[in-house]
């Protein structure tokens, strides 16, 4: 029954979350630096919220029997304010080698501008220089298409690996792209925009379980962190096995977090 | 691939309501449109009659192809972003 929620953004949940996770089987999360829902007035800010992610969330995950791991990043929407980001991408190397840190992300593109695509080529970089995983954000509704196919025509001018990336929030319209490019491609849950439980289901049964993933993506908006154990009950009432259940749910994002070296599960 | 064990009975057993519930949804959302008396021509809205079309396909892929129909097609970085959000169909060109 034990699972994992590969993209939760537990600094905006509440200990109750915590909780009813770990009731549903939650053993272990991974949070990518990501929007608040507001700009940052200055770099300073990203230094408490990655003190925040390396620090506090750790404890208060533990409290629940949850291991909590994160990504660090300045976030596609606060990259258009490219002398900024820089000032970001700055404070990421003192924070890298923190034990629950494992990698580069939610790195990407929101609305595929000229800017944003140079900050995700810095911060790809920074990912090559400093041997790290990639976890990659794909723009919302409309600008998803395209700036999946940008970013991971970024990604092949490094010399970062496809099995080292996850590019997430994959839908029916680009989940076959990224597979067949090489990457592992993780599948987001949510009500209203990108996928419910069920075409999570639906393009499983379509596209294998072969590097591909599902997470919550629980944040501040619409979204829902019992969606992972919503979709585990979608694929077991459709006769699905546990073993595949689990390699869904548990054993590929073992898989991929693994190779960071710092991943670990109760 | 992995399959699920429902026959086609069972799957629209199981499903049926749901998107009944939806399609419903959807009228209810045209009629409110409708009633506000609005003239203007809204991209979003012929986005969604594309969709509604596209619905009628007897061919598996729907869901792709109208993910694509909602979908910018262009291949360049635009010069600004201008807005953080989306809108979940392509605006027409300013």
């Amino acid at each position: 029954m034990a699972y994992i929620d590969p993209h939760i953004h537990m600094v905006s949940r509440t200990t109750d979350d915590y909780q009813r996770m770990a009731q549903a089987g939650c053993v272990a999360i991974t949070e990518p630096a990501f929007w608040a829902g507001f700009d940052r007035s200055s770099s300073q800010g990203f230094f408490d919220y990655f003190r925040q992610l390396t620090d506090t969330e750790p404890k208060r995950a533990s409290n629940y029997g949850i291991n909590h791991h994160c990504w660090l990043c300045i976030n596609p929407k606060e990259a258009e304010d490219v002398g900024f980001a820089r000032e970001v991408i700055g404070i990421i190397p003192d924070f890298i080698e923190c034990d629950n840190v494992l990698g580069i992300g939610e790195i990407g593109l929101n609305k595929n501008s000229k800017n944003e695509l140079i900050i995700l080529e810095e911060q790809l970089a920074l990912a090559e220089s400093l041997n790290q995983l990639v976890l990659v954000h794909t723009p919302h509704l409309e600008d998803k298409l395209k700036g999946t196919m940008l970013i991971m025509d970024a990604i092949e001018n490094t010399s970062l690996s496809p099995d080292r990336v996850l590019i997430d929030h994959v839908e029916e319209h680009t989940v076959r792209a990224v597979l067949d490019r090489g990457y592992w491609a993780g599948m987001t849950l949510y009500p209203d925009s990108k996928c419910t439980p069920q075409r999570a289901a639906d393009i499983i049964e379509m596209h294998g379980t072969d590097r591909l993933w599902i997470n919550s993506a629980g944040d501040w908006g619409p979204s829902d962190p019992l969606a992972v154990p919503k979709c585990r009950l979608e694929l077991a009432s459709r006769g699905h096995s546990p073993s595949l259940i689990d390699t869904i749910s548990f054993h590929n994002p073992q898989s991929f977090l693994s190779q960071s070296g710092k991943f670990s599960v109760n | 691939m992995p399959t699920n064990e429902m026959n086609q009975t069972e799957v629209i057993d199981r499903y049926f309501l749901e998107h009944r519930a939806k399609v419903l949804d959807i009228a209810a959302f045209l009629d409110r449109i409708d009633r506000c008396n609005g003239k203007d021509v809204d991209f979003r809205i012929e986005a969604l009659q594309q969709c509604i079309k596209e619905l009628q396909s007897d061919t598996e892929g729907r869901a792709e192809r109208i993910l694509l129909l909602l979908s910018d097609h262009s291949i360049e970085p635009i010069d600004e972003a201008g807005t953080k959000g989306a809108s979940g169909a392509v605006p027409p060109a300013p």
